[in-house]
């Protein structure tokens, strides 16, 4: 094998490259970025006012591992027939294996086309170079990119409003009461929340609701999700379902042809599911790379997400259900974690929120008894006094 | 020159566990291993600023509590992405249940 070329320098395909080369491929590896900037790590985007960029590595760690970056180019074409890409700039790249990690692109609703949205380094530039004093901002989406940029912001002396269609903050991953914790902190810090409120239209200086109720501002930012980036793939003929879809080994339907990341749906615990995480990208990325090189198991990796908001950070691990009953342990007057426990009695999330890296600990603990397919002892889990590495030690 | 500071007491530590320790505006973390030897490093993360002692230990291993990255503490070294800088190490001495570091 002697050509290996990545579709997508982010998180996913930048850590790919580098595990091939760890794993001893000595071909060829072409790592194809649409930024012109060096590949940088997204979550700082929404959290720090100037934007920080922080590269996922400084410009000699390519050089010195062979791996060659095209940037601010982006693949035309992916041409199954002859095994090769497209790119632009009239150039044609043969493959043997082909890894797509094109990643996900915000979304953007009927009617909200005139907001801003933060993805991309050139989109956090944009909206946190203009945030000032006293600038009305509104933030439609109540998640973790919108209330990031909301904490960012208020810490500016911006007004901020978040408008969030669902009945609490972060719905689609957080339970409720960390949400709780989260909203209260917002208010105090005099951040306005709308909840259960949707959006009609977004004009320049006003954001009209389901209601009629008008929100007037200087400026509109929407983070109300992504959506995987597939429309290569689609165009190539791969099969496609919320993401490209991948087997245990993150294989297409094509099995020269890999894909990973925030773009692809894999299997997971008997389901399919698509993750948009820093942590994911990376994990499945190296997988994705062993694959490739034909040596990967099957994937098994635990999900892990967290927001950093004021000085607060949350942290989920699993897959949090709706519907599983939560049980909450204390780690102090202001840090707590919520388990879940399926109906046999094995973890399968844990959700955390803290000031600093308050819950880290426990969130870690509660990933790696994941992972083990642990069953805590009734009532243990909920015991500040029993210590959670000495019972999963015990168990192993 | 060696410049050994008086860190803590042996019992400050839990085995396989860690404690921060600040010294004239620098932040080291300490550590107690399985088999009850003691390690120091920097106390704060290469990858981001993250103080490691709000990190769990296992074995060999400190994980970074903000981003998951991964040390051996007895030599410093980067276990893979996200981090790619070692963690710089300090030798360690016992006396008379105090465990002293070169801080030098």
């Amino acid at each position: 094998m002697d050509n290996i070329v990545i579709i997508g320098a982010g998180e996913c395909g930048v850590r790919a490259a580098f595990a091939l080369r760890e794993e001893g491929f000595s071909g060829r590896i072409t790592l194809v970025g649409e930024e012109p900037h060096l590949p940088y790590e997204r979550p700082p985007l929404s959290k720090n006012c100037p934007v920080a960029v922080k590269l996922i590595a400084e410009e000699s760690r390519y050089q010195d591992a062979g791996i060659e970056l095209l940037l601010g180019r982006h693949v035309e074409r992916i041409d199954r027939g002859d095994r090769s890409v497209h790119i632009s700039g009239g150039e044609r790249r043969p493959y043997d294996k082909l890894l797509i990690a094109t990643g996900a692109r915000a979304r953007c609703f009927a009617g909200m086309e005139a907001a801003l949205t933060l993805r991309n380094l050139d989109d956090a530039r944009l909206i946190l170079d203009a945030l000032r004093p006293g600038l009305r901002l509104a933030i439609i989406g109540g998640g973790f990119i919108g209330l990031e940029l909301a904490a960012t912001a208020r810490k500016l002396g911006v007004e901020v409003t978040v408008i969030e269609a669902a009945d609490h903050l972060m719905a689609r991953i957080v339970p409720g009461e960390i949400a709780a914790v989260v909203l209260k902190r917002h208010q105090a810090e005099g951040v306005k929340i709308i909840v259960g409120a949707g959006v009609t239209t977004v004009r320049e200086k006003a954001v009209r609701l389901f209601d009629d109720r008008v929100v007037e501002t200087d400026l509109v930012v929407a983070g109300v999700g992504a959506e995987p980036e597939t429309r290569l793939a689609a165009t190539a003929g791969l099969a496609i379902a919320n993401g490209i879809m991948v087997n245990e080994r993150f294989a297409t339907s094509d099995p020269d042809i890999f894909a990973a990341g925030d773009c692809c749906c894999f299997p997971f615990g008997g389901e399919r599911v698509r993750l948009e995480s820093w942590r994911a990208a990376q994990d499945q990325g190296e997988h994705a790379a062993r694959a490739m090189l034909g040596k990967a198991a099957s994937y098994a990796r635990v999900p892990w997400f967290w927001s950093d908001q004021y000085d607060l950070t949350l942290q989920v691990t699993g897959l949090p259900r709706q519907g599983l009953p939560h049980i909450r342990r204390n780690l102090s007057d202001d840090a707590f974690v919520l388990f879940q426990l399926d109906q046999s009695g094995r973890i399968v999330s844990a959700s955390g929120i803290g000031q600093g890296n308050a819950v880290a600990k426990e969130i870690k603990l509660a990933e790696m008894m994941i992972e083990r397919e642990f069953r805590p002892p009734a009532g243990e889990l909920g015991d500040p006094a029993v210590n959670l590495k000495a019972i999963l030690k015990a168990s192993s | 020159m060696p410049q050994w500071v008086d860190a803590c007491a042996v019992g400050d530590i839990d085995e396989e566990d860690l404690i921060r320790f600040d010294h004239e505006g620098r932040t080291f973390a300490i550590y107690r291993s399985p088999d009850d030897e003691f390690f120091a490093t920097d106390g704060v993360c290469t990858h981001e600023h993250a103080f490691l002692s709000d990190g769990l230990v296992m074995d060999y291993i400190i994980e970074c509590p903000k981003h998951n990255g991964r040390f051996d503490y007895r030599t410093g070294e980067a276990k893979g992405a996200p981090v790619c800088v070692n963690l710089k190490t300090y030798p360690v001495k016992v006396e008379d249940g105090r465990v002293f570091i070169d801080v030098a």
